[in-house]
């Protein structure tokens, strides 16, 4: 049953509820960025290059549980062949690969004032650029692969071993010396960012939840059509 | 529940997930010594057969009253509260190095006790705080 309503749901979608999202997502990076950039301090050692970070956090963060989702869709996918959990993972991975980017972009933009350089072969940033490959992989197997089934079952195997690149990018910073920071928030002790910090970076965090899902049904819609416009063929 | 077919593939499911983990983590268990981005003094001064001509990054934090800078080079103690190592390098230093914060040194061993550094990177920490904050902490101490 589930089979049948999900993707005819998405299908009959209002494009004003796109509309209402996107309106409350400029409204949230609106009130965000004022924060992020005139009313929230100085950081007293970095100086201003802390405002990076309310972009650079959020980004990484969307950017891991986007495939978090791509990853276990696949498994759900591969095991009782649901063919919407596809759908769902192919659509998720267009939103992560650019938060992917962004985050990369950030960090290294920050790393130079702070660290003295643009990149280093370190384990958080070399496992994040591994995270970029799996995207970068996983989106070319549905591009490339023209049958349905075989492009379904490559690109979720892909999804499925990119899964086990996520503990290691997360536990990295806490597993070996790295040059990358540890966690400030942490669900055990208390953040070590000042609240004064905090509430943009949680705004922009949610600016960029709520952007997220716009982009997703955008393009989940799209690819629900081609799916029931290739079966009519 | 579940079907015979679904049943099976989940069964293969489990294998191919553990195989994989298996991989991950006999080629991340192997390649320790290059993941970690440097070396603490006290480990180097644990490391039984150590290279002195390979280049190794050294890590830990500048020793309070230890820098000492001389024209374009600077000599400072890299410290992480066990074992020390004296540094010396020339040229330019980031600008978020300083005394009691943490520090990366790229370079070559002389001995367990001595390194040159030809490049030197900050390293931050996971606290983030305005400087009023700060200052406020510190008077407090």
């Amino acid at each position: 049953m589930l089979k049948k309503i999900f993707p005819n749901k998405i299908i009959s979608l209002s494009n004003k509820w796109i509309v209402q999202l996107i309106v409350l997502t400029i409204i949230i990076f609106i009130v965000g960025l004022t924060y992020a950039i005139f009313i929230s301090p100085p950081d007293y050692i970095q100086g201003d290059s802390v405002r990076i970070m309310y972009v650079h956090v959020p980004s990484s963060f969307i950017s891991l549980g986007c495939f978090a989702f791509i990853g276990f869709a696949c498994i759900i996918n591969l095991i009782f062949k649901i063919k919407f959990m596809a759908l769902i993972a192919k659509s998720l991975a267009p939103v992560g690969i650019v938060f992917t980017i962004i985050s990369i972009v950030t960090g290294s933009l920050w790393g130079k004032p702070t660290w003295g350089v643009w990149w280093a072969w370190d384990a958080r940033l070399t496992s994040m650029l591994i995270l970029f490959i799996f995207y970068v992989a996983y989106l070319l197997s549905w591009k490339f692969i023209d049958d349905f089934q075989k492009a379904n079952k490559i690109s979720s195997i892909i999804g499925i071993i990119g899964l086990f690149n996520l503990p290691v990018i997360k536990y990295s910073v806490e597993w070996w010396n790295t040059l990358h920071q540890p966690s400030s928030i942490t669900l055990t002790s208390a953040p070590t960012i000042h609240y004064t910090m905090l509430i943009p970076l949680f705004i922009m965090l949610l600016g960029m939840i709520v952007y997220s899902i716009v982009i997703f049904l955008m393009k989940y819609k799209i690819e629900s059509m081609k799916f029931k416009l290739s079966k009519k063929k | 529940m579940l079907s015979k077919k679904a049943k099976s593939r989940f069964f293969y499911l489990i294998l191919f997930i553990f195989s994989i983990a298996l991989i991950f983590f006999l080629i991340l268990k192997n390649l320790e010594d290059s993941v970690v981005y440097f070396f603490s003094p006290t480990e180097i001064n644990n490391k039984p057969n150590i290279s002195l001509n390979k280049k190794i990054r050294l890590g830990g934090l500048v020793k309070e009253g230890s820098v000492k800078k001389q024209n374009t080079s600077v000599n400072f103690i890299i410290t992480d509260l066990k074992n020390e190592i004296i540094v010396t390098y020339n040229g330019l230093l980031p600008n978020l190095f300083s005394e009691g914060k943490g520090v990366v040194a790229e370079g070559k061993l002389n001995d367990k006790k001595y390194f040159i550094a030809n490049k030197i990177l900050a390293k931050h920490d996971e606290n983030y705080m305005p400087p009023e904050v700060k200052e406020a902490l510190e008077k407090a101490n």
